[in-house]
């Protein structure tokens, strides 16, 4: 027989038993819109989650304190020299400037603190470099680092760094690293165990549906089809549960998405999830639908398997 | 033709065969009969392939069926055609998709099918319920369908286990009066029955089984038990 003409008649039989089969085939979408959503909020949380984490990790950061009488271009020296250490991301430099209009503004409501600020002949504050590192495991590293060319500066008699917050900040560095590489480590486990419940919450409703038809598979053989061509139809069927669990799936994330696009954008660090949605449409559905195909075929596949044997 | 040679089946210590021997010649119409448990089942299981013996070989045409490769079974089983007393049709397709599913299955174009179906179901005298389901078909209907699928392959051997056990006496009739217009024509037929009214009216050959043995073979045997 051509494998054209048997692939059509597969194709042709798997969209007939799916209209036949109309109850079966509705619980099998049923359930299988719900592990695809599993997988998609799957999806969207790690996206939300990691957006989080990134925004607390950004929080992190060591800043120098140069005294006021270092001078602007030594201190830029020193801004290239850090930027240029492989764990820097990178480094902001606040000019004495800048520092005392951001403290002046700070302050506009304390007169106390804006009047002893015009008694000082000059202005009291030293530049400061923010230095932020690629990772927070990283921060050591750059402490230790910025401590030997204090070192250095102070063997050769200047002493243009008033003070590097590292050491107190340290503990509290550690402990966001800490729990933000525990939460990351954690959800995935989460993730990978919600996945794994999906795909075999939905082979065990395949394998039922089939199991009602075990019957039929037992007569198919008895008349002399082969095991493609009786397991062809059910493959078929698997895979339009497959798509049309993906379709489901997809849209009911328009809803779920606008709804907590409303709760969580006051989040701290949160992302919109929404827009989110929205713009990486295409390749939610697209993944949504190839694991629904996989996860139908794949099932189909090997819950005939069984009734196959002589 | 068909050769059992010293076959036995032993299932968990209880033989439901014991060294059963037995030749058939193409064009017989061979009945076999005996109490439930006398093996009957198991014989015909074991000629379609859907066990295998304990002891023995089982011949179709001087091949060892049991030694057929798993792939070329389902050819060796398009030339046999089986009807059930349980009728064994697909519920969710109609009687010409049913007859359809077997041909297609065996490669047929659809040119073939779609001229052959409507045919053989006229032959059956079902050429008004082409579209029907099985659950829309009275038993002896649905045994037609299922007598017009198994000759749709033109088998050489026809296997009817029990046909008749859920028909009443006329559809009864009409099934073994197809059957033996399909003996006419050339095509083994292999029935097992409990109704004596059958096996005495056709004057055929009729094997006698009991706890697994053979223990009478008559040319134009009568139901004796």
């Amino acid at each position: 027989m051509g494998v054209i003409v048997s692939t059509r008649r597969i194709v042709k039989a798997g969209f007939v038993n799916f209209w036949r089969n109309a109850v079966v085939s509705l619980s099998a979408i049923f359930v299988m819109t719900v592990a695809l959503f599993v997988v998609g909020a799957t999806i969207l949380m790690s996206v939300f989650l990691q957006s989080t984490l990134n925004s607390i990790r950004d929080k992190v950061d060591i800043n120098i304190y140069f005294t006021s009488d270092a001078v602007e271009p030594d201190i830029l020296v020193m801004k290239r020299e850090i930027e240029a250490l492989p764990e820097v991301k990178e480094v902001e430099y606040i000019s004495r400037d800048q520092a005392i209009e951001a403290f002046k503004l700070r302050h506009a409501n304390d007169t106390l603190m804006t009047q002893a600020l015009e008694e000082l002949p000059d202005n009291p504050l030293g530049a400061v470099l923010n230095i932020k590192a690629k990772d927070p495991s990283q921060y050591e590293a750059i402490a230790t680092y910025i401590q030997n060319e204090r070192d250095k500066m102070a063997g050769s008699g200047t002493q243009a760094i008033y003070s590097v917050n590292y050491a107190k900040n340290k503990i509290i560095i550690d402990r966001l690293t800490a729990i933000t590489n525990g939460v990351e480590k954690v959800s995935i486990a989460i993730l990978f165990l919600l996945i794994a419940i999906a795909i075999v919450i939905t082979f065990n409703t395949i394998r039922l549906a089939i199991y009602i038809s075990r019957e039929e598979i037992a007569i198919m053989r008895l008349v002399g089809a082969n095991n493609s061509f009786v397991r062809g139809p059910f493959v078929v069927e698997g895979m339009i549960y497959g798509m049309l669990s993906a379709i489901i799936a997809t849209g009911l994330f328009y809803p779920v998405t606008l709804w907590l696009k409303a709760s969580t954008k006051d989040f701290y660090g949160g992302v919109d999830l929404f827009y989110y949605y929205l713009t990486n449409l295409n390749e939610i559905f697209f993944i949504l639908l190839l694991v629904g195909i996989a996860l139908g075929a794949v099932s189909s596949w090997l819950a005939v398997r069984r009734y196959l044997k002589v | 033709m068909i050769y059992f040679d010293g076959v036995s089946k032993i299932y968990e210590g209880h033989a439901a065969l014991d060294e059963v021997t037995l030749h058939i010649e193409p064009g017989e119409f061979v009945s076999i009969v005996g109490h439930s448990g006398a093996g009957k089942t198991t014989l015909l299981r074991l000629l379609l392939v859907e066990d295998r013996p304990t002891q023995g070989s089982v011949f179709f045409e001087k091949v060892n069926v049991h030694k057929i490769r798993s792939k070329h079974i389902p050819e060796y089983r398009r030339r046999i055609g089986t009807v059930f007393q349980d009728f064994r049709l697909l519920p969710n397709k109609t009687a010409y998709e049913n007859i359809a599913f077997a041909m297609e299955a065996s490669g047929k174009s659809d040119e073939e099918i779609r001229s052959d179906v409507p045919q053989v179901l006229e032959l059956v005298d079902l050429g008004d319920k082409l579209w029907h389901f099985p659950h829309e078909l009275s038993g002896g209907e649905k045994q037609r369908v299922a007598i017009a699928r198994a000759i749709i392959s033109q088998p050489d051997v026809i296997i009817a286990d029990e046909p008749t056990g859920n028909l009443d006496p006329v559809n009864t009739y009409d099934v073994i009066q197809i059957l033996k217009k399909i003996n006419d024509m050339g095509t083994t037929i292999i029935l097992t029955t409990h109704n004596k009214g059958i096996i005495d009216s056709l004057k055929k050959r009729v094997i006698t089984m009991a706890d697994g043995k053979v223990i009478r073979d008559d040319r134009h045997g009568k139901y004796v038990l």
